[in-house]
């Protein structure tokens, strides 16, 4: 049984089909990668999953449980997080309060929240920020806050829409040692990300996708040997 | 610290308890029952303005069905007026139900002029419907005049409202709102029903709004559509109270009220005809220069000097 599996899934905004036809299957324990280029549907699948955005056609199963017709406050709920590309700090709300309202999925009890959230803030490598407002983070810092709100709720699964963007070498290296540290933990996860040594690196299967459709999936060895993502990635000339 | 702060609110509640054996004059007595019932509607609209950040152009709507529920309660069937103060708030929250979800449905500045709509729509309503008398309104005679009275009840609905006020925001309700006003995307991200808690930011909010009606009604002993339903004087006043003290702030609507109406009482006595410029200029620099409010402000200030305190690590506290 897998964790997470995609059937056909389109997603048609007016004539523009962003995602077609894709099919895929997350298995527990794992992380898969999608790749593609800019404008691929990466972020659009992403949406689909956490229902931002209703699917054309299609469907999606979560622990053989179909979603896509769920509301979309109700997929935290079953157990799938998600952080943001452009991320989306609650900014006048200290570090503890955000991941607060995320550990309050689970509780309501004031002091449960708390220190569920003060766990995964020193998980996540925040305790020295823990009572400054979020939007006086530095953007690493605020990816990483996005990361500690979604762990809050304890999802099954994490979709990670590009984590290290916009990140210098040194500090996409820490958050790739979060990731791997989050897979350790026991959860599942499906990472976007453009830095394909990152990608290489991190995945345990990448799926590409170009102009919303799948072109390849496989271990990262297969993927980046083929034709058709060299093709996409590089133009006719190198496939 | 805890103590100090319990102490203070004992303080002040001693000081509200006391006042009115001090002030015996009539006047002074209304104003300070006007600030109560202002400080009962920005803390209202403080929960879902503020807080939820959905704000409302329209909490007249509420304000007014309050003080005519006690009214009528009154005109028609002969009932005392103090019943309203019961039934006001629970019509206010029956008709909020469906105002939530109208409104709610639309985000930001559409939101704010549905609402603004809506309460516009009960004023003609209540104008034009059979059973409200129309624009003629509702005179009662009072039973009681003692303004003491009147003094102790206001004070009584003002500590309620402020009470349920202060542990809804503490819960994790309030967490939920103020998330939902800092992002409502990344709110839904994290599993929060955010029409279902936007409406349980509305339901207080109009109960209390509902309560302060009644109040009116009952301390004024006269109402008509356009005072009770009024755009500027009761909707966007609201939101004027609650920007001039501290949106999102415990005390900042109540510290709004009492400046607003003693201001707005000083310079109706003594700039004659100009009071009206002159308030309107204050509360633009007000807005200009303190664009938290008295009470925001004063609480960033605090915020600043423990940071100092605290060294350059960012607030860490122990």
């Amino acid at each position: 049984m897998s964790l997470l599996e995609a059937r056909d899934i389109t997603k048609k905004f007016g004539g523009l089909a962003a995602v077609s036809n894709l099919s895929f299957s997350v298995e527990k324990g794992e992380i898969l990668g999608v790749i593609g280029p800019n404008g691929s549907g990466k972020t659009t699948v992403f949406n689909c999953i956490s229902r931002f955005f209703p699917l054309t056609s299609g469907e999606l199963y979560f622990k053989d449980k179909r979603i896509d017709e769920l509301p979309a406050h109700k997929i935290c709920e079953i157990g799938i997080g998600r952080t943001f590309q452009v991320v989306k700090p609650l900014k006048r709300m200290s570090v503890e309060e955000n991941v607060m309202a995320g550990a309050f999925l689970r509780t309501s009890s004031m002091h449960k929240a708390r220190q569920k959230a003060s766990e995964i803030i020193d998980f996540c490598g925040l305790e020295k920020y823990k009572y400054r407002e979020a939007k006086s983070l530095p953007i690493p810092l605020r990816k990483r806050l996005e990361i500690a709100r979604s762990l809050a709720t304890e999802p099954e699964l994490l979709l990670l829409d590009e984590t290290c963007a916009g990140l210098n070498p040194k500090e996409s290296e820490a958050a790739i040692a979060l990731i791997r540290k989050i897979r350790d933990a026991g959860m599942t996860i499906i990472i976007v990300e453009h830095i394909m040594k990152v990608m290489m690196g991190i995945s345990d299967r990448i799926l590409a996708i170009n102009f919303g459709s799948k072109i390849a999936l496989g271990s990262p060895q297969e993927v980046a040997s083929q034709p058709e993502v060299i093709k996409a990635y590089l133009g006719d000339a190198y496939a | 610290m805890k103590n100090v702060k319990l102490l203070l609110k004992l303080l002040v509640l001693v000081i509200a308890v006391i006042l009115p054996l001090l002030i015996k004059a009539p006047y002074q007595l209304h104003i300070i029952i006007l600030i109560f019932i202002w400080a009962i509607i920005g803390t209202s609209w403080n929960l879902l303005g503020g807080y939820t950040g959905q704000v409302s152009f329209g909490h007249a709507a509420f304000f007014g069905v309050g003080a005519y529920a006690a009214g009528l309660l009154q005109f028609h069937l002969g009932v005392s007026p103090w019943w309203g103060m019961l039934l006001g708030p629970i019509i206010a929250v029956v008709i909020s139900l469906p105002i939530g979800m109208i409104a709610f449905r639309l985000r930001g500045p559409y939101f704010a002029l549905a609402m603004l709509a809506l309460g516009e729509i009960f004023r003609l309503l209540f104008i034009n419907l059979p059973f409200t008398n129309g624009a003629k309104g509702i005179l009662i005679m009072p039973d009681i005049t003692s303004k003491m009275f009147y003094y102790y009840v206001g004070l009584a609905a003002l500590a309620l409202t402020l009470g349920v006020s202060y542990l809804i925001v503490k819960s994790k309700i309030g967490y939920y709102l103020v998330s939902i006003r800092e992002d409502q995307d990344a709110a839904t991200s994290l599993g929060i029903p955010t029409t279902l808690y936007k409406n349980l930011a509305l339901i207080p909010s109009a109960f209390f709004t509902g309560l302060a009606g009644a109040l009116y009604m009952n301390y004024v002993a006269f109402i008509d559509p356009n005072i009770v339903f009024n755009l500027t004087n009761i909707s966007v006043m609201a939101i004027m109270v609650v920007m001039l003290g501290g949106v999102a702030t415990t005390w900042g609507p109540t510290v709004g009220a009492a400046l607003y109406i003693i201001l707005g009482e000083v310079f109706r006595t003594t700039l004659g005809s100009a009071n009206v410029l002159v308030f309107g200029v204050l509360v633009c620099v007000i807005i200009l220069f303190l664009p938290n409010g008295i009470v925001g402000e004063l609480d960033i200030l605090r915020g600043f000097m423990t940071r100092k305190k605290e060294g350059a690590t960012g607030g860490v506290k122990a």
